[in-house]
């Protein structure tokens, strides 16, 4: 956690120098300006000063503010955080609900005609750059049908294009990750025992394997997590998404540094207890895992 | 009166693709009888069960030919063709009328649900019963299959369950239904001989108190003669031969059956004999059972030399901690304070069940594992005093063959890489001639050819690639080979041909070996001296045949009285024994009580017992 603030307040600051860009456009600006800049800033102190700063601020859940209008660093992340969050968990929602029932269906039919076609599309769709797919989208369903809003969070009709973006692109990897690991617990004895005892598919596949098979899962999904954070800066980025993504790439063009400072860290933040998260989830699906 | 068979098998075909695995096979099963299928690996004994099941389908195999008859009733109602039943009709009879029970305790209960979970599930599909009378039914099975404080059970994970325990929940399972068929396929393979033995006396009480018709698949003629009453012996996806129990065992007509029996080491044979007997082999040349090589005494061990190995108060544990930070809370005590030494040309076995420690013997004395405590001398000399250069010498005397031969060869070099491979590295031979002509010489001893050098382990059979494995261990001129369980994975005319294999070795190069091995009747063919173990201790050792004759430990006899004995004349009642197999795992302060060996002829040590001196007075 640490020394994920420290390398991304290292690294942001190699990016050149802010003042710059808030006096840009303000006509003639002589070196005495940008120097009352950077001090009303904070930036002529060293990097250690400025870095011991932003930690202090931490503690105390003090983010600093915007070199932007000054509006306060936590204010901005807590309008943005709750959109990027309802995306997020829409496109993981969106990837389970389609991959897994896809996955097994492909680890049943295995080398058969749904397999293959299963697993083409999960090509297609990983070939997929997630912002091409995004246009793709756009121009199809907003402006050719005009089906759906292009961009903008106003309710449900809102949601369906970048969590859809997301989700196929997530999709297309996990349905291949739940056919290996249903492929591996179907050779399970337990399965044959499961079918010797008179079981319909569905239970044998849905309540016997299924629930072998989610450990595996359990733990990718939790990686993709992360991934998908880094991921939906693009996406949301296509569709004007008012979250931490397009938050963080404002404040990136910007060079504001407790802005980004603070979306890195919240972000890292979710990583964190989402792993945290795993680690429970492990416990609930395998006794195996519990303490004694 | 005739009585209708509980299920008819005519003309069986199996295939997986174009490969037929199940031919022409035919037999019957009648109420409270037991039909066993017999046979090595290859043979087709598996598939025919899940043929039966119809879960072949599940492997990509199908039944291409032939009538399973299914009788429920001895009123001569129509019997059902199990072969053309749908898949939903074949799932009311799946559980219900016809049962199974798997080969692996240890992996055939699902791993995330709960013992009561898997067995009220049968009990709730087929009976309709509710969840709260199937938990009482389900507590009525566990206390059949002899389980005790069965509610409790009901709660707990198979994880936290002995392999014994759990195949006994197997049973329940699948007697929750009170089939009229049971299939059980290789149920004792994977357990312990006590606890084989527990099983089998479940399954037939049981079965005579169900009138169940039993099809019981095995590859143990000693646990065939204990349990079936009609035999039918299978090879390459045929039946051989088929007959009544006595009558296979006492005049077996077909070649095959023959050689077979002939290669099952029999408890018992050995009575009276001083020294380790090699047998003639009797191999299938064609149709014909051939016998090869004569009987000889294997009187090959020198004692009045010094010993290859002395071992001295030996002692190794294992932590088991708890947590991250967790401190040591339990230990493994897999060797408590064993001592003994291992003759030039010698073979002394080291038995016992799980848990016993054998293993870890071998493992200790080849320095793959560090003792915690205690001595171990290579010729008068203890490794704690060696040199490096010494120690290297040491791994070069003592050679090892593991139980899995697959496992130990790596699958990318070619076998000859591997025989090779100890050569090079203690530097034995230099030149690369020099080590192919002895590559070759190894190969051709150890019953290959020269021209198999250059084959990768895939392309051997298990057998072959055990012989690959002995060859390795005689590139480096060992004087002890410790054999863990090395002939434990191999079909019965295989392991014939090791053991065979083995005592010529012994007698030609003069060879001492440290035989670690549970099975109790290739330990007596081939060892001078026996050590049994029990917890990490030794509870009896001396001369073979006066461990085997007069067995003075009861643990001893605990072990030799649970052995089935091939020989369906020496069927006896066995009451049942009790209690699991104990652990050696105990919390960090309780030490073990060490029992201290007594002489009790010469060159036979006791442990003493709890309450021994009492029994022996009285």
């Amino acid at each position: 956690m640490i020394a994920v603030t420290l390398i991304v307040s290292f690294a942001i600051r190699l990016t050149g120098d802010p003042a710059v860009m808030l006096a840009q456009g303000a006509g003639s600006i002589t070196e005495a300006d940008l120097e009352r800049i950077r001090e009303a800033l904070g930036l002529n102190q060293s990097f250690l000063a400025q870095y011991i700063g932003f930690l202090r601020g931490l503690v105390v859940g003090d983010f600093g503010r915007s070199f932007m209008g000054g509006t306060p660093v936590s204010d901005l992340i807590g309008r943005a955080l709750p959109a990027t969050l309802a995306l997020a968990f829409a496109s993981l929602f969106v990837s389970i609900v389609v991959s897994i029932p896809l996955g097994i269906k492909a680890a049943v039919s295995r080398g058969r005609w749904p397999d293959q076609m299963i697993r083409i599309f999960s090509l297609i769709g990983l070939s997929f750059p997630n912002f091409w797919l995004a246009i793709m989208l756009v121009l199809l369903l907003s402006i050719t049908f005009n089906l759906l809003p292009p961009s903008g969070m106003e309710g449900f009709s809102s949601f369906i294009m970048p969590a859809a973006t997301m989700g196929i692109i997530l999709t297309a990897t996990n349905v291949r990750l739940v056919r290996t690991t249903m492929l591996d617990t179907l050779r399970s004895q337990y399965i044959m025992v499961a079918r010797a005892k008179g079981l319909s598919n569905t239970v044998v596949l849905y309540k016997h394997a299924l629930r072998n098979c989610s450990i595996p899962l359990i733990t990718y999904f939790g990686l993709q997590f992360g991934g998908l954070l880094g991921g939906i800066v693009v996406v949301e980025r296509v569709f004007n998404w008012p979250g931490l993504g397009t938050l963080a790439f404002e404040a990136v063009s910007a060079r504001d540094y407790p802005v980004l400072q603070g979306v890195i860290t919240v972000l890292s933040l979710m990583i964190i207890s989402i792993n945290l998260l795993v680690d429970i989830a492990y416990g609930l699906v395998d006794p195996r895992v519990r303490k004694e | 009166m005739t009585i209708t068979p509980a299920l008819s098998v005519r003309s069986l075909g199996v295939n997986f693709g174009s490969n037929q695995v199940v031919k022409n096979l035919s037999f019957d099963v009648y109420p409270g009888k037991t039909t066993a299928i017999v046979g090595e690996s290859g043979s087709g004994k598996s598939v025919t069960s899940l043929a039966i099941m119809r879960l072949v389908e599940y492997m990509n195999a199908e039944i291409t030919s032939g009538t399973i008859l299914f009788h429920r009733d001895a009123s001569g109602s129509q019997p059902q063709d199990l072969t053309q039943l749908s898949d939903k009709a074949m799932r009311k009879i799946r559980g219900k009328e016809i049962a199974m029970i798997f080969q692996e305790p240890m992996t055939s209960l699902n791993p995330v649900y709960t013992i009561g979970d898997q067995i009220t599930e049968v009990l709730v599909l087929h009976e309709k019963l509710t969840q709260d009378a199937a938990r009482v039914e389900a507590v009525k099975l566990l206390k059949l299959v002899r389980l005790a404080d069965a509610e409790a059970l009901l709660k707990r994970y198979p994880h936290q369950l002995s392999g014994g325990m759990r195949q006994r929940v197997m049973i329940a399972m699948a007697l929750a239904c009170r089939p009229k068929v049971l299939v059980a396929d290789e149920p004792t393979t994977a357990l312990d001989v006590t606890i084989q033995a527990q099983i089998l006396t479940i399954m037939r009480d049981l079965q005579q108190e169900l009138g169940m018709a039993v099809i019981f698949i095995t590859h143990d003629m000693g646990v065939v003669a204990e349990m079936a009453d009609q035999v039918v012996v299978m090879r390459h996806g045929e039946k051989v031969e088929e007959g009544a129990v006595e009558e296979i065992f006492a005049r077996p007509q077909h070649p095959y059956t023959q050689a077979l029996l002939a290669a099952v080491p029999k408890l018992g044979s050995m009575q009276g004999e001083a020294l380790p007997r090699m047998d003639p082999l009797v191999v299938l040349d064609g149709n014909v059972a051939r016998t090869l090589g004569e009987s000889r005494q294997q009187d090959t061990a020198r004692i009045d030399e010094a010993p290859v190995v002395e071992i001295e108060n030996l002692v190794t544990r294992f932590d088991i901690r708890k947590g991250f930070f967790g401190g040591v809370s339990h230990r493994v005590h897999a060797v408590e304070n064993v001592s003994f030494s291992i003759f030039p040309g010698e073979t002394l076995a080291l038995v016992g069940e799980s848990g016993s420690g054998k293993s870890t013997i071998g493992r200790t004395i080849q320095q793959l594992q560090e003792s915690t405590s205690g001595t171990i001398r290579f010729g008068g000399k203890a490794v704690a005093d060696m040199s490096r250069a010494e120690k290297m010498r040491l791994r070069q005397e003592v050679q090892y063959i593991f139980q899995d031969p697959f496992a130990s060869l790596d699958p990318r070099k070619t076998v000859g890489f591997s025989i090779a491979e100890p050569i090079r590295t203690h530097g034995l031979l230099h030149g690369a001639k020099a080590i192919r002509q002895r590559v070759n010489q190894l190969l051709e001893r150890v019953g290959l050819s020269a021209d198999q050098a250059e084959r990768y382990p895939h392309e051997f059979s298990g057998g072959q690639r055990q012989r690959v494995c002995i060859a390795r261990a005689l590139a480096s001129k060992p004087k002890l080979i410790i054999a863990d369980e090395a002939l434990s994975a191999l079909d019965v005319s295989i392991q014939a041909q090791i053991i065979h294999l083995l005592m010529e070795l012994q007698q030609d190069e003069g060879l001492a070996y440290l035989f670690i091995s549970h099975d109790m009747a290739v330990v007596e063919k081939m060892s001078h001296r026996v050590a049994v173990l029990h917890l990490g201790q030794v509870v009896e050792l001396g001369e073979r045949r006066a461990v085997f004759d007069s067995p003075q430990h009861s643990y001893t006899r605990k072990l030799l009285s649970a052995v089935p004995v091939a020989d369906p004349a020496q069927r006896r009642e066995r009451t049942l024994l009790q209690g699991d197999i104990l652990s050696p795992i105990r919390k960090v302060g309780d030490e073990p009580e060490h029992w201290p060996l007594v002489q009790v002829a010469s060159g036979h040590f006791v442990a003493q017992e709890v309450g021994s001196a009492e029994r022996l007075a009285s």
